[in-house]
């Protein structure tokens, strides 16, 4: 396998973009992440995009994508698992490099979340759940996260509140990052006010509807010192596992199975343990989902996510920072991006360009992207030499 | 938009709670499946779910998807029947006050929505307390 790098990324402002459509937040993060990386040879890309059909009415958006950024015709793959998409996109880039088949790789993500209604979104949303056995019923993906948080509660006593310090600590980190959709902090007090949604949860813990694109350029290790990049961020470690996707078949609804072997399988690649990372980012969907992520990668033990956040244990300054970026909460959640945006973060801090929210001597950090309530999972290890 | 294909072929589970039990490791698949989770046999027994469990989980639903609008506020929950297997369905007939998880349910037929002006009426599975 040859060792894979990141010489560039790009993202722009995440929010309701209005004025823009699919392919033009596309390409403008795609040329960002050229720019940044100063080349001008792609070989193949890759792109994350849950469901451009029901949000926009357009599928077929690999090729589209290459002839907009007037690559074609190199090939291009769009790739989906729900949320997940992203981290996909990125797996698939690495091992396309890893292999030998492509040199340098454009992966991406993109998801136009308003071109539909708040119901036709939802309705999208929806699609990454059993359509026939939990959909039927009358279930959001805000009732399935509901679930778990009540279950979670139920069973090791995590608190409402340490619910909201998960949101209170993404928006503060997202405070400073100014690409985020909602750069402002809230209070625990905001959070245990606004309106339920699904009971336990209430809106401020819910990741919000959002129009964006990222994307990253690829390549091997060997072309990015030939091209005297420096610091060289390689991904040192790739997992990728499965699960139910129906909530209520899985055994324990608390534990984010597949979360916790693909992290196994990137831990094993990358020779790592969870002690080694210095910061991540995961996927903080509503705010139960970063409680449990962080226990199912090893970073606490079974049930004590809720506590960890509340001793300021992911804090920006804590033991282990999670969601520098401001995670999907603040920074916004367009599904297929999500995983892609995660590497964004990733590199800011490694090149120390995080402005305000830099985190200092970091050299190990990890991605977790979830699918559903957890039925797909992609973990990824990245090392600053 | 919910076709009466893909409706009828569901009528099995939804009204009379079909499942399949593996012939090998007694599993029970619900819905039914072509091969076992657990130990990959391919041979199955039809079966009827156990009707009574108590709640694993359970929420209110009050920004519904919009086939739902008129039934918001509503419970959902996830049952554990008694022969394991669990379900997701909504809790009906009851003070959401009165919500706990390991209180005991049991299963019934209910009406679980209309598909619009002119459309079908789609059916299924609901829980109520029995405590
Ligand atoms: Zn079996």
């Amino acid at each position: 396998m040859r060792e894979v790098a990141i010489i560039g990324v790009g993202m722009n402002k995440w929010g309701e973009l209005w004025d823009k459509s699919l392919r033009e937040i596309f390409i403008e993060a795609a040329l960002s992440a050229i720019d940044d990386a100063g080349i001008d040879r792609i070989d193949s890309m890759y792109i994350g995009s849950m469901s451009s059909g029901l949000f926009t009415e357009q599928e077929h958006i690999a090729s589209l994508l290459a002839d907009y950024l007037g690559v074609a015709p190199i090939p291009s793959a769009r790739v989906e698992s729900a949320c997940a998409s992203g981290g996909l996109a990125l797996r698939q880039g690495f091992i396309d490099i890893a292999s030998g088949i492509s040199d340098v790789v454009l992966v991406g993500g993109v998801e136009k979340m308003t071109d539909v209604t708040t119901g036709g979104a939802t309705f999208a949303l929806g699609t990454a759940a059993d359509q026939e056995y939990e959909c039927y019923h009358g279930v959001t993906f805000p009732g399935l996260y509901a679930l778990i948080a009540k279950a979670h509660m139920h069973k090791y006593g995590t608190t409402r509140e340490q619910l909201a310090m998960v949101a209170v600590k993404n928006h503060k980190n997202g405070s400073k990052n100014p690409l985020a959709q909602y750069p402002f902090e809230i209070t625990i007090d905001d959070v245990l006010k606004s309106p339920l949604v699904a009971d336990p949860l209430r809106l401020l813990d819910c990741s919000p509807i959002t129009d964006g694109a990222a994307a990253i350029i690829l390549c091997t290790v060997e072309l990015a010192k030939k091209l005297k990049k420096d610091p060289i961020i390689k991904i040192i470690g790739s997992g990728h596992a499965t699960d139910t996707i129906a909530l209520h078949s899985r055994d324990d609804i608390t534990w984010l199975s597949a979360t916790e072997k693909a992290a196994k399988k990137a831990y094993e690649m990358a020779k790592k343990t969870p002690e080694d990372i210095d910061f991540a980012e995961v996927h903080d969907c509503f705010t139960i989902a970063e409680i449990c992520v962080t226990e199912a990668l090893g970073f606490f033990e079974k049930g004590k996510g809720g506590e960890a956040v509340e001793k300021g244990l992911t804090a920006l300054n804590g033991k282990i920072p999670i969601n520098p970026s401001g995670g999907l909460k603040s920074k916004g959640h367009p599904v297929g991006a999500t995983g892609v945006a995660q590497v964004v973060e990733i590199v800011k801090q490694f090149r120390e360009e995080a402005g305000e929210r830099q985190i200092k001597n970091a050299r190990i950090a990890l991605t977790q992207n979830m699918g559903g309530t957890g039925g797909s999972a992609l973990v990824h290890i990245f090392e600053k030499e | 938009m919910i076709t009466p294909q893909r409706y009828w072929r569901e009528i099995p589970q939804r009204y009379r709670l079909e499942a399949g039990k593996c012939k090998k490791c007694g599993y029970i698949c619900f819905p039914p499946r072509l091969i076992c989770p657990k130990c990959k046999n391919r041979e199955f027994e039809t079966v009827r779910l156990n009707d009574e469990g108590k709640i694993a989980s359970f929420t209110i639903i009050r920004v519904p998807p919009e086939q739902f609008s008129d039934l918001s506020p509503y419970a959902i929950g996830i049952i554990e029947l008694n022969d394991g297997v669990k379900i997701l369905a909504q809790i009906v007939d009851c003070d959401f006050e009165e919500l706990e998880i390991g209180k005991r349910v049991k299963v019934e037929f209910r009406k679980i929505r209309s598909e619009g002006e002119a459309g079908i009426i789609c059916y299924g599975y609901k829980a109520v307390l029995l405590e």
